[in-house]
């Protein structure tokens, strides 16, 4: 009877419509995520996967079809803050201290501030960085201001929380944990999440399904369901987890020939 | 420098015994800053005393630092009673300059069409020579006003600090565009929780500026006739005197007066910035 976390039927997106310039960013686009579900959107830039994730966050509207999010339209989730979201530039607000930072959406929706406090120092507890609540963000590092934004986004128990390429500017190691730390979240919480991502072994290694898009015009092309089980250590070194990659390493190869065919 | 060093160390968490650590840093720090500059004055204090000496130049031309400093502390009841009065017009004029201009760049920064007229108003207004308008306006006001110099004292002020505030208001940071409207958190919201703290840095390097230009609008203003009780008078009237050592000593002043309002701009800052020094 639950409404999936996010549908999107027949979406088509064009920037400057009508305009010079006119660019079909996205087109005939239909998606249905379940409840807990996790989804990495992987494809070459301008493909249109980032543009994806505003639509459901409703940063921008679609030129037409229909984006629901927990069965209302995309807009009443936004202002009912249904999803949580974090960017690849941690985005903190420099002048509040990490624990006001992850108070902010909480302060927005109203809360009282013990109550604020308490939830903020939760999520710090909960990212790991709870000794860090009265630091600044210029005083801590870059992997450690991505998990103070994920702790941002989590703070309202959001059931869906979207991420563009959040770890994107981070090294190896650090990037492999916060994957570990992001999917233990999500398993605890059971929050459904759309993952933007450049890389292959990340999207494997994250989603239950890897969505895969091509550019010109953005599209999806094809879905890779990826069947993992529970994450350990020895994942990253299994063969199925190579099985994944290769599928969706073809399936990207996939849309590389058809540009070439294009051109 | 000092924040550079403070920076490095507060920049790396991991450090155990941090704050033992950063104290001796701080103090190794402070020395390595303070030092330098001390060192380069007194030795061009010296040489210049010594050119002075041995080269036996007129004290028309270049008094001693020593003749300076001499008649500096005979007359230091005289400045700080020209000082004050200095003083107080600059706080006045860098007060009434800094409100206007905030409220300005505000009003600016939210409607862009405000924007594109009024700063090429304000850079004509910058244009504006101080010494052509110190005349007209004591004579638009009686000759024992201190209105005039206090209006000359804000009008200097208000460019730096409208333009730097003016462009931290207009700098946001798209990233924290989008979080604030996925928060649906717009207007008078975003201006308070975003535009404003955003501004800060901006507003306090404009009014550090500010800070040194009120003095010395503050006392070039003086040259100019109207009321005779700050340091430019005296400045003017010694030199007339053919008095130059007293003269320097008057400028030495106007410098220590420019001085402190600088540092408590300095100060203002940190205290207001607490993210950015810690």
């Amino acid at each position: 009877m639950t409404a999936p976390a996010v549908e999107l039927t027949g979406v088509n997106k064009i920037f400057n419509q009508g305009r010079p310039g006119e660019v079909t960013a996205l087109t005939g686009v239909d998606l249905t995520i379940a409840r807990g579900e996790f989804i990495a959107l992987i494809g070459p830039s301008g493909c249109g996967k980032s543009t994806l994730l505003r639509l459901v966050a409703d940063l921008i509207a679609p030129s037409s079809g229909t984006v629901t999010v927990a069965g209302k339209p995309a807009r009443k989730a936004r202002l009912d803050q249904e999803y949580g979201i974090a960017f690849q530039q941690a985005g903190l607000f420099e002048w509040r201290t990490v624990r006001r930072n992850v108070e902010l959406p909480l302060e927005l929706r109203g809360q009282g501030r013990r109550e604020r406090r308490a939830r903020a120092e939760e999520m710090l507890e909960l990212v790991g960085l709870a000794d860090f609540a009265r630091h600044y963000p210029a005083q801590l590092s870059g992997g450690m201001q991505q998990r103070v934004a994920i702790a941002r986004a989590l703070a309202v128990h959001p059931p869906l929380l979207l991420m563009d390429e959040p770890f994107g500017a981070l090294d190896e190691m650090t990037r492999e944990r916060l994957q570990d730390e992001l999917l233990r979240i999500c398993g605890t919480t059971g929050t459904s999440t759309i993952f933007v991502t450049h890389s292959i072994p990340e999207a494997v290694y994250l989603a239950d399904r890897v969505v895969v898009m091509s550019p010109r015009p953005g599209r999806i092309t094809g879905i890779v369901p990826i069947d993992l089980g529970e994450r350990t250590e020895t994942t990253r070194q299994s063969p199925g987890f190579f099985t994944g990659i290769t599928k969706v390493r073809a399936a990207l190869r996939g849309t590389e020939a058809a540009v070439g065919a294009e051109r | 420098m000092s924040v550079l060093v403070d920076r490095t160390v507060a920049a790396d968490p991991a450090g155990p015994a941090r704050g033992r650590s950063r104290t001796a840093e701080g103090f190794k720090g402070l020395a390595l800053v303070v030092l330098p500059p001390v060192v380069v004055a007194v030795a061009g204090l010296g040489a210049w005393e010594a050119i002075v000496t041995v080269g036996r130049v007129a004290p028309f031309v270049l008094p001693a630092p020593s003749a300076i400093w001499e008649q500096f502390t005979l007359s230091l009841d005289t400045i700080i009673r020209t000082g004050t009065a200095s003083g107080t017009n600059a706080l006045v004029g860098l007060v009434l300059g800094t409100i206007v201009a905030l409220l300005a760049a505000m009003a600016a920064g939210r409607f862009r069409f405000l924007a594109e007229v009024s700063v090429p108003v304000a850079a004509a207004l910058n244009a504006l020579p101080i010494i052509a308008l110190a005349p007209i306006l004591n004579n638009m006001f009686s000759a024992t006003s201190n209105i005039p110099r206090r209006l000359v004292v804000a009008i200097v002020v208000f460019f730096p600090v409208f333009i730097n505030a003016l462009r931290g208001l207009r700098e946001v940071d798209p990233t924290h565009r989008d979080l604030m409207d996925s928060y649906a958190a717009g207007g008078w919201t975003f201006t308070r929780l975003v535009r404003l703290p955003g501004a800060l840095p901006f507003v306090f390097t404009g009014l550090r500026q500010a800070s040194s230009l009120a003095v010395i609008a503050a006392v070039v203003s003086e040259y100019f006739g109207g009321l005779q009780d700050g340091l430019g008078s005296r400045i003017t009237s010694a030199a007339a005197n053919t008095a130059y050592p007293r003269a320097w000593a008057f400028v030495l002043g106007a410098c220590v007066l420019g001085l402190v309002f600088y540092l408590i701009a300095l100060l203002l800052e940190r205290v207001a910035t607490p993210w950015r020094t810690r």
